[in-house]
């Protein structure tokens, strides 16, 4: 899905060769400060690298669309960021920027009870608790149905059950539609449990060779 | 008091680029962060282009006054639309500015989720346009109950007929507000894609 050859991005990462299967579940770990969420960024295309090539399907993503692969390979950020005063306005926005049609509510409610938030379409959304945000925004994600998830971290606000909990239900979600998901954790287990591959980025980032 | 005695085209014409070359000056002066280059030509040419098309539709489409460069007329119509569109333009830069350096994190988190750069940054835009236009219409707004605006009291000072006087203003204040909406409208319109580069990525600060 994504391969990156002899990729440069500024003095953070260097990756001469990696590969990224479509439909498998890739975990991203590393010390803090290696280069992860500029991993994430770099699939899409949200920064560009300073020299190599990274390919989206086999086309290197300087020729596509940007806007249009993220439609594709969409990313959460780490920090969860609201978008609009209500719960509502926040599940609909990422329809609204991808101008896809809006969400029922009984779709919302579905997208919000998977991941264990009960909270009514009108509450204020900046009222909710920072792990309640996150699940807000994965929830968010999730109605947008990408082919391809790239997740910075998703529930690193929650506890460590919940997390579990949470992470389970994400990934159901995303093995009974095949989707590709490549996301960043700092939790060893995590990783271990669901992911088909991980990838150490140690190696790969300046910090980690130094 | 020569230019009033002896009109000539050239001289109105004249007076009036100067005052548009003036008010962009004054607009790079008066925002506090530093304005790139790009940035500058969006607002030369959004001013040049909003306040000129804006007085010639209103001197010669509306109040048609001949000959048309009588600068009695033309210069201080024309100083009324370039001043508030000044004020507009530069409370507008200022809050787009602000907005794009404050937000960012918002901005790339829609970029994220394939906003195109337009939809990532259309509440920033709107406050900027809605923060440009708040002194035109408060002024609008408030026009003869709250304060009585120099033009007319003038006028009526100087004799004329109060009616007169008030319809003379009336058709300005919409003339102003017109033209101060035309000229933000084209700056933050094309102000926001200063941010982005063409690969719909935020550039870097």
């Amino acid at each position: 899905m994504f391969t990156f050859k002899q990729v440069l991005y500024k003095d953070i990462l260097n990756i001469d060769e990696l590969h990224i299967d479509e439909k498998s579940i890739t975990a991203l770990i590393g010390e803090s400060g290696t280069g992860k969420s500029t991993l994430l960024k770099l699939m899409n295309h949200l920064i560009a690298c300073t020299d190599g090539t990274i390919s989206y399907k086999g086309t290197p993503v300087e020729e596509l669309d940007a806007v249009k692969l993220r439609r594709d390979a969409a990313m959460l950020s780490q920090t969860p960021v609201l978008f609009g005063e209500t719960v509502r306005e926040n599940l609909e926005a990422g329809l609204l920027f991808s101008e896809k049609t809006l969400p029922s509510e009984k779709e919302m409610i579905d997208a919000m009870q998977r991941y264990y938030l009960e909270k009514n379409l009108d509450d204020k959304a900046d009222k909710l608790s920072g792990g309640e945000q996150q699940r807000l925004a994965l929830a968010r994600i999730t109605l947008l149905d990408p082919e391809v998830f790239l997740l910075d971290e998703p529930t690193s606000a929650l506890d460590d059950e919940l997390e579990h909990d949470v992470m389970e239900r994400f990934m159901a979600y995303a093995q009974d539609n095949e989707k590709t998901v490549i996301f960043v954790t700092h939790s060893q287990s995590i990783a271990e449990e669901f992911s088909d591959t991980i990838i150490d980025i140690t190696p790969y980032s300046k910090k980690g060779r130094d | 008091m020569y230019l009033f005695e002896n009109p000539h085209p050239l001289w109105t014409t004249l007076v009036v680029l100067l005052m548009v070359t003036f008010a962009i000056w004054n607009i790079y002066k008066r925002v506090r962060s530093d304005l790139d280059k790009k940035m500058k030509q969006i607002i030369a040419v959004s001013m040049a282009a909003g306040t000129l098309s804006s007085l010639i539709y209103f001197n010669f489409i509306v109040i048609q006054f001949s000959p048309w460069y009588e600068p009695r007329y033309f210069i201080p119509i024309a100083g009324m639309i370039i001043g508030n569109s000044m004020t507009g333009v530069t409370l507008g830069v200022q809050t787009l500015t602000e907005g794009m350096k404050d937000q960012r994190q918002r901005v790339e988190a829609a970029l994220m989720l394939g906003a195109a750069p337009k939809e990532a940054s259309r509440k920033i835009v709107n406050q900027a346009f809605d923060n440009a236009i708040l002194p035109t219409i408060n002024s609008m707004v408030g026009t003869g109950i709250v304060f009585l605006p120099g033009m007319m009291t003038g006028q009526i000072l100087a004799g004329v007929n109060p009616v007169t006087a008030i319809e003379y203003q009336i058709a300005i204040l919409l003339g102003v507000t017109g033209a101060v909406s035309l000229t933000v409208i084209l700056f933050v319109q094309n102000g926001y894609k200063v941010f982005f580069n063409e690969k719909s990525q935020l550039e870097e600060k």
